[in-house]
């Protein structure tokens, strides 16, 4: 019969006893995420973030949103009328890291984008309880008078690039007139910058022209949610998993 | 070894200036200056000690304990432990009267968040962690701590770890991965700071004068080794700059999200569970001074638990886009935990055998038990949200955060509570507590503050639940958003006033602590046990 006091005098033998004991479940459930092929549905329109997208990304996770809100909407009936059509794992195949969240003390807002007008999304963001009367959401005011940091952003693409975007060389060189040019709907760089990201929005978000404001950003990516997959091309028995 | 030490620190600094020189955000400059500044200090400190790194507090104990770096760690958990409790009682607040916001981006709820889990699981829970490990090993191997300085490295660099995460935090420096919310930079410090911790610790099992290595070892241990491989994995990313503070996961999208819960899963599974297991195994037997119940059951009970929780993480991702074949996976092992934890929990429990007069008496012994019952309930109630169908109803709402403290709360604040009194007289060579009577008011502050809290958290987040999914007669949903937002606020402030009740009780407990370490004793009517009613 085997016998536990040899592991209980040997701590060596205990670590690494621990060690395999620990390994197992983690290989068995994660590493075939990696190399299964129905693990991402196969889908047509994703593309990596436009460099305004990103930055309102960051913002999006730099001020928390992700501890209220959820971006992930669950194959239930009443979420898909309440919210849109249920979430894929395509749709997040470009985030790093993901922002599916945990709580709802908020509505998700994997679909949030076009379902309100950028007015709204700005007096919103400003005072919640403007527009909202019951939110208990922290208002963000201050968003409007912070520039977005445009110098140096190339290098947040090109990180991206190193664990698995693929955003193209044309694309790192381009990002700070990318970044200007999507508020910019007049300029020259929105033709090129819609090339580059097909479907992207070239709006004055925050409705004050000029340079990029956080408020900006932010609209930009929450506008940007949920819209990129084409749905009416999706087979959903396709992609069974 | 001093002189290693030194050079260590001297390195340290030298490359904080470094990163401040080179910084392309002010984050990286203010933490380069912080890790300057805790080099610079740590190296007067060293100096000033004049190679004392710290005695036993009994002075005629026979071998040589550390029992000063214990002391830190019961000096910082009472401190961090108000804190966390603290920052929890104010985002309570904010989600029930908003403008407690104050529209700032340094006091919204979205970064107050993190720092409230960060500085009661990280904080608190680690400083207790680091404090029992450092005097249960010791007591347990009959020898003094490995290492020299390197205990108090761990201590110490461990504390800024905490200072870097929590000022990040509010300066908007996250990754956004819950419980692992610090970016990089800070992820690479609190590696360093954690092989040095599992090196002390294996040094000092290697000088051990037992043959045996004592089960409360066992989990301290795993804990260690875990958290560690846990803690790399789930942290790897390619940061923007090097000498920026921003960095993109090297994971993307569902590899990400369920790495991460693997990793957030076993963060409760070996930092807040596995370890504190350690406590029990020893402070328990300890303050009943009984025998532990049964030793085949911490080997059956040890080796399953550690086996099964690692595959319990999908949970948290029922009904996404994880394939279901995972999630399936996730929520079979996760019921199958449910045998292993309530080993723990009757091995606990019944090592009170021949003792349980000891609770009426014994406020200490009494809220190490309490402790065993909630661990007990937490994990009965965790396996039975893992199901699928129980899970549709329970994610996203407030009954997450209701079972979550009544894990958090119930078994590791009361456990560590009872970890912190019993050490407090001991490590101060006092001969009791300053008051045992407030370690009762400590006891009932605590425990009605959770039940209100768990019990506020449960209604809200089933009402919540049943709100979403309601439909009317014509076949439209029920409720919009908002008006289920607006029905949470009578439970928020419920929520509030539990919580209230739990920061009064740490109050308590830090002031008990203080009083004992200044060596004063309340005069109070010491607990007696009753006489036995002899049968007639």
């Amino acid at each position: 019969m085997f016998d536990h006091s040899k592991i209980e005098k040997n701590s060596i033998l205990m670590l690494i006893g621990i060690l395999i004991v620990v390994s197992i479940g983690g290989i068995v459930e994660i590493a075939p995420l990696f190399y299964l092929e129905s693990t991402i549905e196969k889908v047509r329109g994703m593309r990596p973030y436009t460099p305004l997208e990103l930055a309102g990304r960051n913002i999006y996770i730099r001020e928390g949103c992700y501890n209220c809100h959820s971006q992930m909407v669950r194959p239930f009936r009443d979420e898909i009328e309440r919210y849109g059509p249920y979430s894929l794992a395509a749709e997040s195949m470009y985030d790093h890291p993901f922002q599916w969240g945990s709580k709802r003390t908020g509505p998700d807002l994997a679909r949030v984008g076009g379902k309100y007008s950028d007015d709204w999304h700005r007096e919103h963001m400003i005072n919640p309880r403007a527009v909202v009367p019951e939110s208990v959401m922290p208002g963000y005011s201050f968003l409007m008078d912070a520039p977005v940091r445009i110098a140096g952003f190339a290098g947040h693409l090109a990180a991206n690039r190193a664990v698995g975007v693929p955003y193209t060389d044309a694309m790192i060189a381009a990002t700070e007139t990318d970044m200007a040019a999507q508020v910019d709907p007049d300029g020259d760089g929105a033709e090129a910058l819609v090339k580059r990201y097909p479907k992207a929005q070239v709006r004055d978000f925050d409705g004050r022209p000029g340079k990029p404001s956080e408020m900006d950003a932010l609209i930009a990516y929450l506008q940007m949610l949920g819209t990129l997959v084409d749905f009416s091309a999706y087979k959903a028995q396709e992609n069974l998993r | 070894m001093t002189f290693l030490t030194i050079g260590s620190l001297g390195f340290g600094g030298l490359l904080g200036a470094f990163l401040a020189a080179n910084a392309v955000d002010t984050g990286i400059y203010a933490h380069g200056l912080l890790l300057v500044t805790f080099c610079v200090l740590g190296v007067f400190w060293i100096l000033k000690q004049g190679g004392d790194t710290g005695g036993p507090a009994d002075p005629e104990s026979a071998i040589p304990y550390n029992d000063a770096v214990v002391r830190a760690g019961v000096i910082a958990s009472t401190f961090w432990g108000v804190v966390g409790f603290l920052v929890g009682l104010v985002i309570a607040l904010q989600l029930t009267f908003p403008v407690l916001n104050l529209d700032l981006q340094w006091t919204s709820f979205g970064r107050l968040r993190p720092l409230h889990t960060s500085a009661v699981i990280f904080a608190f829970g680690g400083n207790v962690l680091l404090m029992s490990s450092f005097h249960i090993v010791q007591r347990t191997c009959q020898t003094r701590i490995a290492g020299g300085w390197a205990p108090w490295f761990v201590f110490w660099g461990y504390q800024l770890f905490i200072v870097l995460a929590a000022t990040g935090y509010v300066f908007g420096i996250t990754q956004s991965k819950e419980y692992a919310e610090p970016e990089w930079y800070v992820d690479l410090w609190l590696t360093v700071v954690w092989v040095v911790y599992l090196l002390v610790f294996l040094g000092t099992l290697w000088r051990r004068r037992e043959p045996h290595i004592y089960v409360a070892n066992w989990f301290f241990l795993a804990f260690i080794v875990t958290v560690a491989l846990l803690h790399i994995i789930n942290n790897l990313s390619m940061p923007a700059s090097f000498f920026g503070v921003k960095s993109y996961s090297l994971f993307s999208g569902v590899q990400d999200a369920l790495t991460q819960w693997w990793y957030a899963h076993n963060a409760v599974g070996f930092f807040l569970t596995a370890g504190f297991l350690g406590l029990m195994y020893y402070y328990v037997p300890k303050q009943a001074n009984r025998p532990v119940y049964s030793y085949r059951l911490s080997i059956v009970h040890f080796w399953s638990l550690i086996f099964l929780y690692i595959w319990a993480g999908p949970h948290h991702l029922h009904y996404t886009a994880l394939p279901d074949w995972a999630q399936t996976l996730g929520m079979t092992f996760s019921i199958m935990l449910w045998m292993p934890s309530w080993g723990g929990m009757i091995n606990g429990l019944m090592t009170l055998s021949g003792a349980w007069d000891k609770l009426r008496t014994d406020p200490i012994l009494r809220m190490m038990a309490l402790s065993i019952a909630f661990y007990g309930m937490s994990t009965f109630e965790g396996p039975m949200m893992s199901i699928k169908a129980v899970n549709g109803l329970s994610h996203y709402t407030d009954w997450t955060i209701g079972h979550v403290h009544s894990g958090a709360l119930g078994w590791v604040g009361m456990v560590s509570f009872g970890a912190i009194y019993f050490l407090a007289p001991k490590m101060w060579n006092r001969t009791r507590l300053y008051s045992v009577r407030l370690v009762s008011t400590h006891f009932w502050l605590a425990t009605i503050g959770i039940v209100i809290y768990t019990a506020s958290m449960w209604v809200s987040g089933i009402m919540q639940g049943l709100m979403w999914r309601s439909y009317d007669a014509l076949g439209f949903l029920e409720y919009s958003f908002a008006e289920t937002v607006a029905a949470m606020h009578p439970f928020y402030l419920i929520r509030a006033i539990g919580g209230g009740f739990f920061v009064v009780g740490g109050l308590v407990m830090a002031y008990n602590v203080y009083r004992t370490a200044q060596g004063h004793l309340r005069e109070e009517k010491p607990y007696e046990a009753e006489p036995v009613a002899v049968p007639a």
